[in-house]
């Protein structure tokens, strides 16, 4: 079988995707919850299902001193207040009013209110733990690859097959912001990492082949050899991530409740780019380096050598 | 070619039983046998988190400018206030922790009153008996007084504003408690003082008599009597409009001291007690169905070893659950996705045994051969690749716990623990089972025992 004389098909599917997903973040801009903006959610179910006009919802709002407050109702039958951050006094004073204004009880589910500055150190820390996380990472690639000559370039591949499943994540949780009202909170970020973490995981399983074979498989073209340990690891591969995990992670998404909803699906998503990542990414630019193939993708006649 | 097989076995089934013991209990209490004393005894029901049980979690931030910061002695003092006030109220389960240098987390899980709790929280709780002479200052008024909490002079004020003296604070109280009026309607609160306490007021009031002792909380008036006669007994009594509620409240706040730092609610977050239940029940489900999936996959298509790695699964899971329950680890939502994650990761373990061991039985080698070179070859990445999770559940870990983020700590928590246990799992038990298999069954046909 041979996965890497195809390889600039899986690239360009891979690009695809990616910039489909991206393309619609850039449009709607980056659904950042209040865990890292800062601000106030309240969900509220009204009993009789007598519920308040949205306008009424916002003056009531707007009496209490917040202007910027939204009404998005959910398919379950509770409305979503968002707004920017309330202090518990005037949380209750708004709870009453609108439970005067409906003529019904008002039950809280859930109630996330998150102030301002706590919310930009979050996403400081957030930023510094990718990074963090990464470099510890790649750095320990390279280490455990260290008798393999050209290390470094294990390294880096890994680091190219991460960034390509970050890329991914992001991709699809704009399409999921556009679709479903997404939005990127602490599970998201618990998500990312998680798959970052998977997806080094998986792509060292092949390397760690492939470190296998080019000791005993010397005089073996390099491409040859890169194929042949992913034939190899191809079995394994699939039955765990398609047959295991996911199955698991398929059984969250359609039975485990709206609140891992979201989580769950990135998971999905993040762990099978992890794998796909794995094979059709890193490996194939461990080839491409080999041949330095960059020479002949514009025309250019490869040196006679 | 495992030698010691008995042995294992022995050390698997030993483990095995202890992981369901605490499994299947509630509790462990172990009676001396000969005095009928406890001699060890330890609580085993599961903790769920917040978003399982629903309830409070609040955060709450040292109210300094950004360049001060606490000490942590005064954080942990701090904490140790909250952590009473909150147990005082009647709130059972409550869990308050210092986090990073500046912050206190604090979960309330099944909480359904929270306005109390709040309010309790926050309240500085600074008592003061201040000497204002002839004036009369009247009840919820805010009085300037020369004293404060960080030792640091206090500035003289703006024409008008007249700073008056504390006699005494709250540090002196020995004890308070709350009693009914003994003229009119209302309670009040009864107080007795230290010994230096004591000593300082029946000075004060044998020169004062006839003079206003105003009683400040946080600055605030609560009560101006007039001093009558000298107290010398070391107690008193301070009556104002409270209703029961009020006086218990502010007894509270007496008798747990004042908090070293003032603190400020930054982040709250809420949930309704129905939202959790079935979050619970949704993620159990859904576990389970997941699990039922993947052990008919790996029957069906490994036969022989995945019945060998079911068991070694089902293994893995007991003591992992056991370890939860023991060390009494939070379980939340994304922690149960973590479990299952783990699982599946486990589960990675073995196939990849499995894979090798096919592998080399298609190259001729014999069964024991195979079983060797499969666990040897595939040990480097099993080890490699479980490193990479752990290391990325550490800086998940790192940042939850900064935060108070206990979803996230919960998740990289359960994460890492089933990471670790999973080579063990897959290192010791899977390998020991295999073998055991192998030499009671001696399957000669390997396509219909292994699946080739």
């Amino acid at each position: 079988m041979d996965i890497l004389g195809k390889r600039y098909y899986f690239f360009i599917l891979s690009l695809l995707f990616i910039l489909s997903g991206l393309i619609l973040l850039a449009i709607n801009g980056v659904p950042l919850s209040i865990d890292f903006t800062g601000g106030s959610m309240l969900e509220v179910r009204f009993e009789n299902g007598k519920t308040p006009d949205t306008a009424d919802i916002i003056s009531i709002y707007e009496d209490a001193g917040i202007d910027d407050a939204q009404v998005t109702s959910t398919e379950t039958g509770s409305l979503i207040l968002r707004s920017s951050f309330l202090t518990n006094e005037v949380r209750d004073a708004v709870l009453t009013a609108m439970q005067d204004n409906s003529g019904s009880t008002i039950s809280v589910i859930r109630f996330d209110s998150v102030g301002p500055s706590i919310g930009k150190q979050v996403t400081q820390r957030a930023a510094f733990a990718i990074a963090v996380a990464s470099i510890l990472v790649v750095l320990f690639i390279v280490w455990s690859f260290r008798s393999v000559e050209n290390a470094f370039r294990y390294g880096v591949c890994a680091i190219l097959a991460m960034l390509h499943d970050i890329a991914i994540i992001f991709s699809i949780t704009g399409i999921g912001a556009y679709f479903f009202g997404w939005q990127i909170d602490s599970l998201f970020l618990t998500a990312l990492l998680t798959v970052i973490g998977f997806s080094m995981q998986d792509t060292i399983v092949v390397f760690d082949r492939i470190r296998e074979n080019s000791n005993l498989l010397r005089r073996l073209e390099f491409e040859k050899l890169v194929n042949h340990s992913i034939v190899q690891t191809l079995q394994r591969s699939i039955n765990t991530q398609l047959m295991t995990v996911e199955f698991l992670l398929l059984a969250l998404v359609l039975f485990g409740g709206v609140t891992l909803q979201e989580f769950a699906v990135i998971l999905l998503v993040g762990l099978l780019s992890g794998t796909y990542s794995s094979i059709f990414v890193a490996a194939p630019i461990l080839v491409v380096w080999e041949n330095r193939e960059w020479r002949t993708w514009f025309g250019r006649k490869a040196n006679a050598s | 070619m495992i030698r010691n097989l008995a042995e294992r076995i022995i050390l698997i089934v030993v483990i095995l039983a202890l992981a369901l013991w605490i499994d299947f209990s509630t509790n462990v209490t172990i009676l001396s046998p000969l005095t009928d004393e406890t001699l060890f005894t330890r609580d085993l029901t599961p903790r769920l988190g917040l978003d399982l049980r629903g309830g409070m979690q609040v955060l709450l931030e040292a109210d300094l400018p950004a360049d001060e910061t606490p000490t942590a002695a005064s954080m942990e003092i701090a904490r140790d206030i909250v952590q009473q006030r909150t147990d005082a109220l009647g709130v059972n389960e409550n869990v308050i922790t210092v986090a990073g240098d500046r912050r206190i987390v604090g979960e309330f899980p099944g909480l359904e009153d929270t306005e109390s709790v709040l309010a309790t929280i926050q309240q500085t709780g600074l008592l003061e008996f201040v000497d204002t002479g002839d004036f009369n200052p009247q009840e919820g008024s805010l009085l300037v007084t020369d004293y404060s909490p960080t030792g640091k002079a206090v500035e003289s004020q703006a024409d008008g504003v007249t700073v008056f003296h504390t006699i005494m604070t709250g540090a002196e109280l020995e004890s308070v408690s709350v009693s009914q009026n003994t003229l009119g309607s209302g309670y009040e609160i009864n107080f007795a003082l230290e010994p230096n306490g004591s000593k300082i007021f029946a000075e004060h009031t044998s020169a004062n008599s006839g003079k206003f002792l105003t009683i400040l909380l946080d600055k605030r008036v609560i009560s101006a009597p007039v001093i009558n006669e000298p107290i010398t007994g070391g107690q008193g009594s301070i009556s104002g409009s409270f209703t029961y509620e009020s006086a218990n409240a502010f007894a509270i706040q007496l008798r747990y001291g004042s908090l070293p730092i003032a603190l400020k609610i930054v982040e709250t977050r809420i949930i309704g007690p129905t939202l959790g239940a079935d979050s619970l029940n949704k993620s159990l489900v859904a576990g389970l169905i997941g699990m039922i999936i993947v052990v008919l996959f790996m029957i069906i298509y490994y036969r022989l070893p995945g019945i060998v790695a079911v068991l070694s699964i089902l293994i893995y899971a007991a003591v992992v659950f056991a370890i939860f329950k023991w060390f009494h680890f939070t379980l939340t939502l994304p922690g149960i996705a973590g479990f299952m994650l783990s699982t599946g990761t486990a589960l990675d373990s073995n196939i990849l045994i499995f894979e090798r061991m096919k592998e080399e039985l298609r190259s001729g080698r014999s069964l024991i051969q195979a079983m060797d070179l499969g666990w040897t070859r595939a040990w480097s990445s099993i080890r490699d690749s479980n490193l990479a999770a752990i290391i990325t559940s550490l800086i998940l870990f790192w940042f939850g716990s900064s935060f108070g983020a206990t979803i996230v700590k919960g998740f990289s928590l359960t994460l890492a623990l089933g990471v670790i246990i999973s080579l063990f799992t897959a290192v010791y038990v899977t390998r020991t089972l295999l073998a055991i298999t192998l030499k009671t069954f001696k399957p000669q046909n390997f396509e219909r025992w292994f699946g080739i």
